[in-house]
């Protein structure tokens, strides 16, 4: 069945044409050009492309982590019917953390090492939510029990430093659950794990949308891990969302030229194909996009039109593509 | 059949023990980490061995022990018959080993920022057959620059002119220059997005093909491997546990270890399906489980996995350490 996108209006989040920018001494670098999506509550939005995509910029503009001198240039950013990216760095840390929640890759720096992770969470709780500090304690143990660490207790006054790659990240997703946010920003929040703990937290985070009604984005290069936990998915490429649309849509029946490449270049466990699908070149810098649609240059399919004209995301089907020359459906490439 | 290489019981121990003054005062005991312990490999001339496992499995070490970066603590390997590492005498054999490169996983860490390309893709040949003509060399750059889809005018950049897939080509251009005919490739591909990396893992086949060349190539991703590999050999707390060829391991796995990983694969194909969560973590290397060291997280264990680490046997095309498959306590696909 495929899941129509929410309606702005009951979105959890809604952001819409979505610029951010970097000066730099080479002129300015538009890492995110006009991004609009929206998560109702329970969701997972997988956020997907390669390096420089733009992915990462995008997560950081909705929880207002640009740092300065980038800057959201252009747009919107609604949370719950209030607009939040044009809020002060008072207000925004306040919903930092109590609204939205983050998780990045690496739990080693998102933890600090000269605490324990008892107190790093105690200090979390009290920080967004008015408790005395053994309900907070309390509180802090049943969140590490509902991230599945075991014998919270007796871990609860060790050091980050005690515990193992997996565990940190569950620690550090107990930190972005302590005030109960209802969105959380997991930015590749399975790279730097093995496969075999890789599974457990991706369950994990499909467990928390299921049964706490958390809207998830999450932000990854992995397709296996989004066509597992995603309900829908938004491909960007050069800063652009150039597809988005149902999981099993965007992944089977690609309508984006870039996302039938991307997807038939990733090799799968199942079977054995001679050849690896080949998208030739690389993604353009993007202080020198070309004129047009950004993937011309090296898509199979570029015709007049898209050297001259960046198509606009538009509807197609269930989802919505922004191609001058979409594929038919049942087309790979 | 000859083998190309061949490694004969090989291990690496590194002696991580805390300082002589803290065992003496505070106690403390000497630590052994064995990152290789007592591995066989036999790769036969134009295959492409896989080595998978997770991470501090000793896969990586493993590759570094078959090129003589790291001198075994025990055991032998054989290049083309000849011993080329052995206990005390690792970095000797320097021309036996000629034939052997590596290329590693990080192509912003592995090239050298202030050479130009042409200086790069030229070490190995300077450094193995010194007195080759300059413009010999030049050309001999050239044309391994052509071969990995480079440009001849590549020659006088330098590496941060490139992206990370033509570093990646960058590499395997200078790992071809000096014609080696045996590979050692770590992780070659990690570092790269998906659409660079099927680029990379294709010129890794052409080049295959056309060079007649020998693969070990190491991944943790499953799906690379099983693109790229004719065999696969599967590690754990520095052994492998299981063996085989590409499809049967994929098809037909046997050690639950391996079961295990595959089953933790996120796929495309099963878009909203829950992976099967796989219990347990790897134990530390310091202390490994007595007996074999999957099973504390194994399901199939019992009394006899606890207290005897299980030996490699043949079952067929592969094999298999375990005692569970062994006894045929564990049913098997095929």
């Amino acid at each position: 069945m495929p899941v129509a996108p929410p309606p702005v209006a009951d979105a959890l989040l809604a952001v819409d044409d979505l610029t951010v920018e970097f000066p730099t001494r080479r002129g300015t670098l538009t890492a995110v050009r006009g991004v609009s999506f929206a998560i109702a509550a329970g969701e997972v939005l997988g956020l997907v492309g390669e390096s420089g995509a733009g992915k990462s910029v995008t997560g950081a503009a909705v929880i207002g982590l640009i740092d300065p001198p980038g800057r959201i240039a252009s747009g919107r950013i609604v949370l719950d019917g209030r607009r939040i990216d044009d809020l002060p760095s008072a207000a925004m840390r306040r919903v930092r953390g109590r609204e939205i929640g983050a998780v990045f890759q690496d739990p080693l720096t998102a933890l600090d090492p000269l605490y324990s992770i008892g107190r790093q969470l105690v200090e979390t709780i009290r920080a967004h939510l008015d408790l005395t500090e053994g309900q907070a304690r309390e509180r802090a143990l049943s969140l590490l029990a509902d991230v599945g660490i075991p014998a919270p207790a007796s871990r609860f006054d060790q050091y980050p430093h005690q515990f193992s790659g997996g565990m940190r990240q569950r620690v550090v997703i107990a930190l972005a659950l302590a005030a109960a946010p209802r969105l959380i920003i997991a930015d590749e929040p399975t790279t730097a794990l093995d496969v075999s703990i890789q599974a457990q937290i991706i369950a994990l985070l499909a467990r928390l949308a299921r049964e706490h009604r958390t809207a998830i984005l999450l932000i990854t290069h992995d397709m296996g891990v989004i066509a597992e936990i995603a309900s829908r998915v938004a491909v960007m490429y050069a800063g652009r969302i150039v597809e988005i649309g149902d999981v099993d849509d965007v992944i089977h029946r690609p309508r984006h030229p870039y996302t039938a490449g991307l997807m038939g270049s990733i090799p799968s466990v199942r079977m054995k194909r001679d050849r690896l699908l080949q998208i030739d070149g690389s993604m353009p810098r993007l202080t020198a996009l070309p004129r047009g649609c950004a993937f011309h240059p090296r898509c199979p399919r570029a015709r007049a039109a898209c050297e001259s004209v960046d198509p606009a995301l538009a509807r197609l089907g269930a989802g919505q593509v922004a191609c001058h020359w979409p594929l038919d459906v049942g087309v790979t490439a | 059949m000859t083998h190309l290489v061949e490694a004969a019981d090989i291990a690496c121990h590194f002696d991580v023990s805390p300082p002589w003054l803290d065992r003496v005062v505070g106690g403390a005991s000497r630590g052994v980490l064995k990152a290789v312990d007592g591995v066989d490999l036999a790769l036969v001339r134009g295959e492409t061995y896989g080595l998978v496992g997770e991470s501090g499995c000793g896969k990586s070490t493993l590759a570094r022990l078959i090129v003589g970066l790291y001198a075994p603590t025990r055991g032998t390997i054989r290049y083309e018959g000849t011993i080329v590492s052995a206990p005390g005498r690792g970095r000797r054999n320097r021309r036996a080993r000629r034939g052997m490169q590596m290329i590693f996983q990080d192509p912003y860490a592995s090239l050298n920022p202030h050479w130009r390309v042409a200086d790069i893709v030229a070490e190995p040949i300077r450094a193995l057959a010194p007195r080759t003509r300059r413009r010999a060399l030049q050309g001999r750059v050239e044309e391994v620059l052509l071969q990995v889809g480079l440009s001849a005018g590549d020659a006088a950049r330098f590496p941060h002119q490139f992206s990370g897939g033509q570093r990646q080509r960058i590499s395997i251009a200078r790992a071809l220059s000096a014609a080696p005919q045996f590979l050692v490739c770590d992780e070659p591909t990690s570092a790269l997005d998906v659409s660079v990396q099927a680029q990379v893992l294709n010129l890794m086949r052409d080049l295959q093909r056309r060079l007649e060349l020998t693969y070990l190539f190491i991944s943790h991703n499953l799906a690379v491997v099983r693109h790229i590999a004719d065999r696969v050999g599967v590690m754990y707390l520095g052994r492998i546990v299981e063996s085989a060829p590409t499809a049967m391991l994929f098809d037909a796995p046997r050690h639950p270890y391996t079961r295990m990983l595959l089953d933790a694969v996120p796929d495309l194909d099963r878009t909203g399906t829950a992976r099967t969560a796989v219990a347990g973590e790897v134990p530390d290397a310091l202390a490994p489980p007595p007996g074999c060291a999957f099973h504390p997280r194994c399901p199939y264990a019992n009394a006899r996995c606890r207290e005897e680490a299980p030996r490699l046997r043949a079952y067929g095309a592969a094999s298999v350490a375990c005692h569970a498959v062994e006894e045929q306590r564990v049913a098997c696909f095929a």
